[in-house]
């Protein structure tokens, strides 16, 4: 049985005539320790899917089996980077992670959450801005406390709704080795939601392009047997990784194209011409 | 290595200490004072500027109003009392000033004789406590009530007077106000239940707030011989004042960022912790802008609602004056129109500092 299970899932918003289905016939299974990654352009229905997976939304038909358990709810066990970091802009840097502490181990002394916040900010290096706002943070940072944050609850899985989309290259690539560091330490589950085929394929050990919504649903998976840790500078000259890269990018170019030239709808533009002042 | 983040230590609290002294002390640079100078300047001016059109204008209006008075002797009592009317008006005898807009010297002129006033009537009660100290004191080891000094008013308690039933208003309004606002906020279908209440009794004017709250408290104080004026004052202004924060602290609560609302949702917080520690701190800003307006709203309506509750405060103040009609009763209205000015503008600076303590979106 595997970790994860998506089984038939279907999700509409909205209605009767006005439903527009955003989610249809998703399947997917991960296994325990697994880095998954799915790729696909924005709008097409990314955060949806992230939100069935981690209770926030419940699928319009189809289950989500979380350990063989259905999910209802939010759970601890499974902790979300959210896209827009998603602080809170009144607490430091040390109050965001201690909130979520105190709720993921209600029975641990004050001193021990303290210290489990003290080593979260400072495994993403922040300790000297613990105590600063998120607005006094550059994007990048927020970006770590909000890992920190997800990471200090000790969820079995982690799941990443395009965490690195807002930063910029730099950032990005430093923060992609900081989580892949984290994560190989104890190997959680982890799945990545991102737009980026490069990230996806530098990180995880299976990607799966998302067919562009409404009705969007996955593609065929993409095994990654590049041996870790990647280097990558060296993933370039790879022919594997290449050769992953090019079919991956060549599945969703393609159905970008087909998703083109379905809405090919034809215009009929009013007859005006402008008139002349000058007569 | 040890060293090292030793170090680290100490250059951060240097740091601290250095940006606290920071804020504590302002930058003064050289632009800076010219451009506070050059802010003081046009300020001074300004008000000078309003003084002497204030002047030039009563002195216009005295004029109009004097040579009336001479021309009416005239036509109905001959040059005679013409002349003596003059005359009279020239002696600056005070019974027979015209009666109009009065010049900021006297209203000066006013302003110390109040001050002056509440000297002597300050003396007057410390001297009455000592005249029935032990009376008192024996009255009270009685089990009786002590006898209180009942004499008038001076012009500084008047000016507390309402500034303390501002202030109950207020309370009264943030009491009822922000927990409703909350709730309805929170729910949508108690939003639209509440929702006509707010709409129709939103615009209701002070003047209708204050009766129907005479009419439930004089009932309750019945057969009651104390003075409920300050009672009805204060909750005829919390009622009046107490909308724009109702509406602020539902709209505040109602649009809550849903990032916040998912972050609570995915650290799985109760109920209670999802209120207080994230839809309340992301209303704040809001819930606060509600309260500075509702300080201004009461200060303005207190004025209306106190001289028709008969409360002694500087709306009775200003009404008494008026139907005095006395020489220098002009000048007090314009003393007491400078001290509500001048408190409501205290007020609201008061309010506009504690509401930038809280908000978190400032900038620094």
């Amino acid at each position: 049985m595997a970790y994860l299970e998506l089984n038939n899932i279907y999700k509409t918003y909205g209605e009767g005539e006005h439903a527009t289905e955003v989610l249809s016939n998703i399947n997917l299974s991960i296994e325990e320790g697994e880095f998954v990654a799915i790729v696909g352009f924005t709008g097409s229905g990314k955060t949806t899917l992230v939100n069935l997976i981690n209770g926030l939304l419940k699928p319009t038909s189809g289950e989500v089996l979380f350990k063989g358990e259905p999910v209802v709810d939010t759970s601890h066990d499974r902790g979300v980077i959210f896209q827009n970091y998603s602080l809170l802009p009144w607490l430091t840097v040390g109050q965001n992670v201690y909130m979520a502490v105190k709720e993921a181990f209600p029975k641990e002394s004050k001193a021990a959450l303290k210290k489990r916040v003290d080593d979260y900010v400072a495994m993403v290096s922040l300790s000297p801005a613990i105590n600063k706002r998120p607005k006094e943070l550059s994007g990048g940072m927020r970006q770590r406390v909000a890992v920190a944050r997800a990471l200090a609850m000790n969820p079995e899985m982690i799941i990443m709704d395009e965490p690195l989309g807002a930063l910029d290259a730099l950032t990005r690539g430093n923060l992609q080795d900081e989580i892949l560091n984290i994560w190989s330490k104890d190997k959680r589950t982890a799945l990545l939601i991102t737009n980026d085929v490069d990230e996806a394929i530098y990180m995880a050990d299976r990607v799966i392009p998302l067919k562009p919504g409404p009705n969007a649903t996955l593609g065929p998976e993409f095994k990654i047997d590049i041996e870790r840790p990647r280097d990558k500078t060296a993933l370039n000259d790879n022919p594997s990784y290449k050769k992953t890269r090019n079919a991956i990018i060549e599945y969703l170019m393609d159905i970008g194209a087909e998703r083109k030239s379905v809405s090919k709808e034809e215009y009929t533009l009013p007859d005006i011409a402008p008139k002349s002042f000058v007569a | 290595m040890e060293q090292d983040i030793t170090l680290k230590k100490e250059g951060q609290s240097t740091a601290f200490i250095k940006s606290l002294l920071a804020k504590v002390t302002p930058k003064i640079q050289k632009g800076d004072i010219f451009n506070s100078l050059k802010k003081a300047g046009i300020t001074i001016v300004s008000i000078l500027l309003f003084l002497g059109l204030w002047h030039l204008g009563s002195k216009a209006l005295y004029n109009k109003e004097a040579s009336y008075k001479i021309e009416k002797a005239l036509t109905e009592r001959g040059q005679e009392a013409a002349d003596a009317e003059r005359a009279c008006i020239e002696s600056g005898e005070s019974s027979c000033q015209p009666n109009t807009l009065p010049s900021p010297s006297q209203v000066w002129g006013s302003l110390q004789s109040l001050i002056a006033d509440h000297k002597v009537i300050t003396a007057d009660k410390a001297a009455f406590a000592e005249k029935m100290a032990t009376t008192n004191a024996k009255l009270v080891a009685q089990g009786k009530d002590a006898i209180i000094y009942t004499g008038r008013a001076s012009f500084v308690d008047i000016v507390l007077t309402s500034i303390k039933t501002v202030f109950a208003g207020f309370l009264l309004a943030l009491l009822i106000a922000v927990p409703i606002g909350i709730v309805i906020g929170l729910s949508p279908s108690l939003r639209s239940a509440f929702n006509w209440f707010i709409q129709i009794f939103k615009p209701v004017s002070p003047v209708v707030w204050y009766l129907l709250v005479f009419m439930i408290v004089k009932t309750l104080y019945i057969g009651d011989s104390s003075d409920n004026a300050f009672v009805i004052s204060f909750i005829s202004v919390g009622l009046c004042a107490m909308w724009a924060t109702l509406v602020n602290t539902a709209m505040g609560v109602a649009s809550v960022d849903k990032d916040y609302i998912n972050v609570a949702k995915v650290l799985k917080l109760g109920t209670f912790q999802k209120v207080f520690k994230v839809i309340l701190p992301s209303s704040l800003p809001l819930i606060f802008t509600g309260l500075r307006i509702t300080l201004s709203v009461a200060w303005m309506v207190l004025i209306a609602i106190e001289l028709l509750a008969q409360s002694q405060g500087l709306g009775l103040f200003v009404w008494e004056e008026f139907q005095n009609g006395a020489n220098d009763s002009n000048a007090k209205i314009i003393v007491a129109m400078f001290v509500i000015g001048i408190i409501g503008f205290l007020l609201d600076r008061l309010m506009l500092t504690v509401q930038n303590m809280v908000s978190f979106n400032k900038n620094d």
